[in-house]
């Protein structure tokens, strides 16, 4: 009697267990949904869209404070900077990745926001060299590695200008072409030579008018 | 004296201010400078010429800051990269 109970007992617990399977599966995926939306939606009020241009905005204020005035302008106006090489070293020195005829030349590099620095031969419009280079945040105190792009830029002049031979070596170095197009980099240079055209006559109509 | 960091998602966040001419404040910034070098930070120091023209130098220890600094920037060192292709 007892045993047929028992039986009776775990089979029709068996048959319970069969029968809710499917709704308590049900429960727990849309309770797993439920909760994964309420993350969703936690991350997003936490989420500020102006956060980004804020950053940019002080970025560009310090960055002004500290290249030169008519630095400052090329790169409102451009988006890119132009460094003279060896600008840390009283004498210049030989251009990196120069061809034995090119030495001795003066060069330069353009400084993108969190692109690679360009070097090329102002006297010829040659480019030479892409010096890949990033300045990561490990910590991402905001979620992101990324400077904002004045920060990038006036990491890379300060770089430059403290120890250009320590920022060119700690850089991957690639020939013109890998990340930038290098007629693009033409065309900026052909900016940069209309643009300093321009500011050369405005100075000098400027001080005839005075 | 302000010590400046350049901050992803931020610009820059002053770390510490102070004068360097009073001992206490002084320490302070020192700990702060430390602290940044400790956490691989790289340190520069905007300067001028005596012509007028901006540059900057990097600083390895509090005593290469000129004692006339304004600011030293940290940031974070330099790592090569090709993180992506932007043509």
């Amino acid at each position: 009697m007892a045993l047929g109970l028992g039986t009776a007992a775990v089979v029709l617990v068996a048959l319970l267990w069969e029968l809710s399977r499917p709704r308590l599966s049900h429960a727990l995926a849309q309770r797993r949904l439920r909760s994964a939306l309420r993350r969703l939606r936690a991350g997003q009020t936490g989420y500020d869209p102006g956060r980004e241009r804020r950053a940019e905005q002080r970025a560009r204020a310090l960055l002004r404070t500290c290249i030169e005035e008519e630095d400052w302008a090329m790169y409102r106006d451009l988006g890119f900077l132009r460094v003279w090489g060896g600008a840390g070293d009283q004498a210049r020195t030989d251009p990196p990745g120069a061809d034995a005829e090119e030495a001795g030349a003066p060069y330069a590099y353009l400084i993108y926001p969190h692109r690679p620095i360009v070097a090329y031969l102002p006297q010829t419009g040659a480019l030479l060299n892409e010096y890949c280079v990033a300045f990561p945040d490990h910590s991402k105190p905001y979620g992101s590695a990324r400077l904002p792009d004045s920060d990038d830029v006036l990491a890379k002049w300060m770089a430059l200008n403290a120890d250009e031979r320590r920022l060119i070596a700690d850089a991957n170095m690639h020939l013109p072409g890998r990340q930038i197009d290098p007629d693009r980099v033409r065309r900026d240079l052909l900016r940069l030579a209309r643009w300093e055209r321009e500011r050369a006559r405005h100075g000098s109509d400027s001080v005839r008018a005075a | 004296m302000k010590l400046l960091r350049l901050k992803p998602g931020h610009g820059e966040i002053v770390l510490a201010e102070g004068d360097v001419e009073l001992p206490e404040q002084e320490r302070e910034l020192i700990e702060a400078f430390r602290r940044e070098l400790d956490a691989g930070m790289w340190a520069a120091v905007p300067t001028e010429t005596n012509g007028g023209r901006r540059e900057a130098e990097f600083v390895r220890s509090f005593a290469e800051v000129p004692r006339d600094a304004e600011r030293v920037i940290f940031f974070p060192r330099a790592a090569g990269g090709a993180s992506r292709t932007a043509k």
